[in-house]
């Protein structure tokens, strides 16, 4: 029997970052907030200490701070012509759990997106021609413009104290920075973080190519910082425990680090854990929210109606949520009608490896967000015209650590066991580096999420299911992203050098990003868009909904800026606009 | 949920006939002036239970001789003080005596006794507003032979010195505001100053620090090695206000006295204590020698330190302002008694959040991971690096804390 | 909720590197939640009596790990670093029994991109597969167990298991040979609290320091040896 708690004015599904963001804008507003997590409470000195944080069994090879997929996954297949599976055991994402969410082991790349990834179905053509692009691809514009996401991406910076060099302040182009990004409004809160050897020799390679390289922005921090809610952070130690692991002093940004403290003092906040949201309630006429029942750790079925309703859990887990829910058209690939579902995209990702005679790298001697990039492959930042493909991303010298299970890289054709494999191991550790380059992912008609017709979860509601692979676009991409990278790489004097691009089929069981996008994506047209401008549903105007989830297609960025970016718009309208005339729309469809 | 005094006043001003109701604007400033009061007295954090009716009383406080519940303090006639006189009430402050008899010394009246008439009259205004509770406490929970009230008269005879603060001639009207304060209802030394076996002040060695639930209190006299001699009034006030400051972060018992009394103050107030703190006798005889950095057990020390501390206090001991403490130069990692550092180690600490200072960083707890010989030879180490110098600290002190602390209720 | 101070146990429910346990659900309001001695540290591995495999698979597992990592006159192989003592304790606990992972029917096989689709937990993978190991050594080898092969013999064994062509009956091959070369790996490499990596030895061969968190001194150290010894969570320099 579910029993009904008294009404609040907001309820928040997920506190990881953008509810933690929302979370201090309403309370700050005045709202009683009430936000609910599925995960455990997470705190630095209990959850990931100095004493115990750095053990890569625990948290890389076991996983242990995320989700487990016995308690929540999906199932993949590629293409319709393949029965979808469960996912039994994580491998190419890793879905986060716990107060913080993925803000907890992230990396912290801080990136902003081009002015033109916002635009990029219309600046494409613009460009290239309407039949540059397959027919099957369906990006599209976003329906804001970098202009009205710039305030976003400062106030994000600078309350994470985002370590950089600005390339392009006011439109001044500045030495150190990158080159290519959009014109930002100051500089970063915080200098670039010094670099270790390999990033270093990359840089001196990549300008001596014709390349500007800069530091990559890092949400782990080049020093001590207060920000404007006046939570401290400290300076990285480049322990090399990075992503995937919780940070022990505090020098990484996430939720911990920057929100919580403050908004667990507040009066009106209230966090509720080990809770699971199952469904969001609509009212008779389906056009509002009511609320929220969850799952108690007991069990119990409790009730929350709401005035308000913020979906601020993971991607997939938003699209999920609302598939389950009811809300809005699921998107039919057939007919392509419908947007929850619609426009799935990932991350491209590659590598180089580089082994060397002569050099020491450390490779223990980092940090997530560590290493010099070079920006001119991503985006429309080059002609596409003879390379018979759209999008980019960048390629730099980041390597995050030298944990030794990860950190075994060997020349192709070495063995795998046994003496030589040993005395290859001994050999190389130190003196091996990997360069990567990391590229964006459009959107298809057939790369989509829907609920699966057999798997069910703990709760019995059907599992989503993706259905993805990679696109000739795709592939091309990456072979000329890993090319150029591979032509600095060489500068750096390898003895010996390997590539790996990215390759079809898509593989669910290796590790590549965990920047899966859309299926609630935001747009300018209710046909093709499940959200308007602020996030705000058009189909449920007291609903919002945050993350990824709202990306049409993925730039060739990290996208954590960009959704927290987004969350700060939402919560700024929310506030000034919507709650002037709370349940009704803020754009006209 | 704490009730806001302006509720109490509210009820005050809307009802006739409770307590001293006489709506005019010196009735307001009295009252008003009584719960800042209450405040830097701290009543709160015995008389109120956390997250119970505020003064509704009931809390217990664990004294070497045994249990003691602190009084309801709400304006209740049959179960508060509402049925009290003004006397009564003055006399419960400042000669620790109550209808039921003797008080016992929990009650910091030995300190109470220096505040006027007026401040308690005002605190008395203040309790007067605060909703009332009916919670009949039976405060005396102490065994055979301490139940007895009657036995406190022996008591204070030798430890009480009722009286009235006088203020000291030729001293700053600041030093004796702080004077007042600092050894009046700020009641300081009530932690700092080391007790006797029997429960009574040493006088002799005021706020130079005390032992108390497992914890030391520090140093805050003037002394430059290990009170507060090397911190500037600006310093002083900055950690009372906030919690932090450019060396320290309060932790442990301290984070209540911040959270409900100190950061409540008025800067005057509060540059008041500073400057009388400074203005304390510091200890006799020089700072000692530090170790030698070759001396083995800072040599292990120093390894301890590398691979454990140094992530957040930094290899040069400097920590993170606001962050983690500075143990360079610190006067409580140089305090003679090394209990809070031992404590911390094995344990851990949160320290204290503020409205200003909202970060609140704990340390992790090291007792699962390092014996006894390492968390010596660290805490020797700092004690004894970049300047510092302090007696070292041995594995069996350490074992003793371990044994202490696993045998503490929670 | 109390997150309470666990002991340290000798490898036993290592369930303690697991947050599977159903924490209560809370309300957190007002401050940061904080109690003394909250901490979940992973558990310390004591050597003792093998907790998951039976003595002959002890000796195969052993046998094995000292081929995938042999030993050589600077660095101690697979069994001397305790990878056989790691893969017991893990399979005594959650990982053994796949607690994490979704294992509701049905299973069907798929493409390799896919995924594991198997019931079989690691546990289960280990106790059949080195029994059909077992089966398939005596058969080819006169009765002798994969631990009593000369070296050569072990080795041509092993990458007949990988690559083909020998076939196990009633279990994978190279599914157990995958499985033992991870598990091996992550023996030789892990913190030594897990039981294997024994005196950091696989650590000190490739100058990974361990679980250092401070190198702020080292990052404008391009080039150059670092020169500290590894430590581990245990608290402990090798």
């Amino acid at each position: 029997m579910t029993r009904r708690l008294p009404s609040t004015d907001a309820v928040i599904i997920g506190l990881g970052w953008t509810g933690s963001i929302l979370a201090e804008a309403l309370t700050r507003a005045g709202l009683n907030v009430v936000a609910i997590e599925r995960g455990p409470w997470r705190d630095t000195a209990t959850d990931f200490p100095t004493t115990y944080a750095q053990d890569e069994l625990r948290y890389h090879i076991r996983h242990d701070l995320f989700l487990r997929p016995r308690q929540e996954t999906f199932t993949f297949r590629h293409n319709a012509n393949e029965t979808a599976l469960p996912m039994r055991a994580w491998g190419s994402f890793m879905p986060p759990n716990g107060v913080g969410g993925g803000g907890v082991h992230w990396n912290a790349e801080t990136w902003r997106f081009l002015p033109s990834d916002f635009q990029q179905r219309s600046h494409n053509i613009e460009r290239y021609g309407k039949n540059f692009l397959p027919d099957d691809m369906t990006i599209q514009d976003w329906g804001i413009t970098y202009d009205d996401i710039e305030p976003y991406y400062d106030r994000f910076e600078y309350l994470c104290g985002t370590s950089g060099i600005a390339g392009n302040v006011k439109g001044v182009i500045k030495e150190g920075g990158n080159p290519f990004e959009g014109p930002r409004s100051r500089e970063y809160p915080t200098p670039g973080q010094k670099q270790p050897f390999g990033p270093t020799l990359f840089a001196k390679a990549a300008i001596e190519t014709g390349f500007k390289p800069f530091p990559q922005p890092s949400g782990n921090l080049s020093q001590a910082y207060t920000n404007p809610l006046g939570v401290t952070l400290g300076p990285c130690t480049y322990c090399g425990f990075c992503e995937w692991f919780g940070c022990g002093n505090y020098s990484k940004a996430s939720p911990q680090t920057t929100i919580l403290p403050v908004l667990v003092r507040r009066q009106n906040f209230q966090a509720r854990t080990q809770c699971e949201v199952v469904k969001i309630n609509l009212d008779k006429s389906g056009k509002r929210a009511t609320g929220v029942t969850y799952i108690d750790s007991n069990g119990e079925s409790w009730e929350q109606p709401a005035e308000l309703v913020l979906l601020c859990a993971f991607q997939l887990f938003n699209v999920h949520m609302l598939l389950s829910s009811g809300i809005g058209q699921p998107y039919n690939p057939s007919t392509n009608e419908g947007v929850i579902g619609r426009n799935y995209s990932y991350q491209v990702t590659s590598s180089v490896n580089a082994f060397f005679e002569d050099k020491i790298f450390n490779p223990f001697i980092s940090s997530g967000s560590i290493g010099m990039c070079v920006d001119d492959f991503n985006g429309d930042n080059f002609d596409h015209g003879e390379l018979g493909f759209i999008g980019g991303g960048y390629i730099g010298a980041v390597q995050t650590n030298g944990r030794p299970l990860q950190s075994t890289n060997l020349p192709a054709g070495s063995p795998s066991w046994g003496a030589d494999w040993k005395k290859l191991v001994k050999e190389n550790y130190l003196r091996t580096y990997q360069t990567v380059t990391h590229g964006g992912c459009c959107s298809y008609r057939d790369a989509y999420l829907d609920l699966d017709p057999t798997y069910t979860d703990a709760f019995g509601r059907k599992l989503l299911r993706i259905n993805f692979d990679f696109h000739p676009n795709e592939l091309k991409m990456s072979q000329y992203l890993t090319d150029r990278v591979a032509d600095i790489t060489q500068k750096m004097g390898p003895k010996h050098m390997d590539k790996f691009p990215r390759t079809g089929p898509y593989n669910s069981t290796i590790y590549q990003t965990t920047h899966t996008c859309g299926g609630v994506v935001m747009g300018a047209d209710p046909k093709t868009s499940a959200l308007n401008r602020y996030l705000q549903s058009w189909d449920v105007p007291n609903l919002f909904v945050t993350g990824a989830s709202a990306f049409p297609q993925n730039a060739g960025y990290n996208p954590t800026n960009t959704v927290a970016a987004l969350a700060f718009m939402a919560g700024d309208a929310i506030v000034n606009q919507y709650l002037k005339a709370p349940g009704r729309p803020l754009v006209q469809a | 949920m704490m009730r806001q005094a302006a509720c109490g006043l509210l009820l005050l001003l809307a009802t006739a006939g409770t307590a001293s109701a006489d709506p005019d604007g010196q009735s307001f400033d009295q009252i008003s002036r009584g719960r800042y009061l209450a405040a830097l007295g701290d009543c709160a954090a015995c008389h109120t239970i956390p997250g119970g009716p505020l003064y509704g009383g009931g809390r217990p406080l664990e004294t070497p001789f045994g249990t003691l519940l602190a009084p309801n303090l709400t304006p209740d006639r049959e179960t508060g003080i509402g049925a009290w006189t003004e006397e009564q009430f003055v006399a419960a402050l400042r000669d620790g005596k109550f209808p039921g008899g003797h008080l016992y010394p929990a009650m910091p009246y030995t300190y109470y006794t220096r505040m006027t008439r007026d401040d308690a009259l005002a605190i008395r205004a203040y309790l007067a507003t605060v909703e009332p509770v009916r919670n009949d406490v039976v405060a005396n929970q102490l065994p055979f032979p301490f139940g007895i009230r009657a036995s406190m008269v022996g008591w204070n005879e030798l430890f009480f010195t009722p009286g009235e603060f006088k203020p000291v001639a030729g001293k700053s009207a600041e030093w004796n505001r702080g004077a007042y304060l600092v050894e009046g209802l700020g009641h300081c030394g009530m932690c700092h100053t080391e007790k006797n076996f029997l429960g009574g002040d040493h006088t002799s060695r005021a706020l130079q620090g005390g032992v108390l639930q497992g914890w030391f209190s520090p140093n805050v006299t003037g002394d430059a090695h290990t009170g507060v001699g090397g911190w500037s009034v600006d310093d002083i006030v900055e950690y009372l206000q906030t919690g932090h400051n450019r060396i320290a972060a309060a932790t442990g018992p301290m984070s209540e006295v911040i959270t409900n009394s100190t950061s409540k103050l008025d800067h005057e107030d509060l540059a008041a204590i500073a400057t009388y703190l400074k203005d304390t006798a510091p200890q006799s005889g020089a700072a000692p020698v530090p170790l030698a950095a070759n001396d083995a057990a800072m040599r292990a020390g120093a390894a301890v330190y590398t691979d454990h501390c140094a992530a957040c206090h930094a290899a040069a001991g400097t920590g993170i302002v606001g962050l983690f403490p500075s143990l360079k130069g610190s006067s409580s990692v140089q305090s003679v008694d090394a209990t809070s550092l031992i404590r911390v180690v094995l344990e851990g600490a949160q320290s204290v959040a503020t409205d200003p200072a909202p970060t609140g960083a704990s340390m992790p707890s090291f007792g699962w991971k390092l014996n006894d010989d390492q968390i010596a030879a660290a805490i020797t180490y700092i004690r004894n690096s970049w300047g510092n110098a302090a007696s070292p600290v041995s594995a069996g002190d350490v074992g003793k804390s371990r044994k202490q602390l696993s045998q503490a209720t929670p | 909720m109390s997150i309470s101070r666990r002991d340290l146990l000798t490898g036993t429910a290592l369930s303690l590197t697991f947050s599977l346990a159903s924490a209560q659900a809370r309300t957190i309001a007002g401050a940061l939640p904080w109690e003394p001695e909250a901490a979940i540290p992973p558990p310390r591995v004591e050597p003792g009596p093998w907790q998951f495999f039976t003595a002959d698979e002890a000796a195969a597992v052993e046998a094995i790990a000292d081929r995938l990592i042999p030993p050589d006159p600077e660095t101690p192989g697979g069994k001397d670093a305790g990878c056989a003592v790691f893969i017991d304790r893990q399979l005594a606990g959650p990982y053994g029994s796949a607690r994490a992972l979704y294992m509701r029917p049905p299973f069907r096989e798929g493409t390799p991109q896919q995924g594991q689709q198997s019931p079989l937990t690691p546990a289960m993978r280990y106790r059949q597969g080195l029994a059909a190991l077992d089966k398939y050594c005596r058969q080819a080898f006169g009765g002798k167990a994969f631990a009593q092969l000369p070296d050569e013999q072990k080795d041509k064994v092993l990458t007949g298991m990988q690559k083909g062509p020998i076939v196990f009956e009633g279990a994978s091959a190279p599914a157990l040979f995958e499985q033992l070369l991870n598990n091996t790996r992550e023996g030789f490499f892990a913190d030594p609290t897990y039981g294997g990596n024994r005196n950091m030895v696989g650590w000190k061969m490739i100058g990974f320091p361990g679980a250092r968190y401070d190198y702020r001194d080292w990052v404008d150290r391009h080039n150059e040896r670092y020169p500290l010894p590894p430590v581990g969570i245990g608290g402990t320099r090798a």
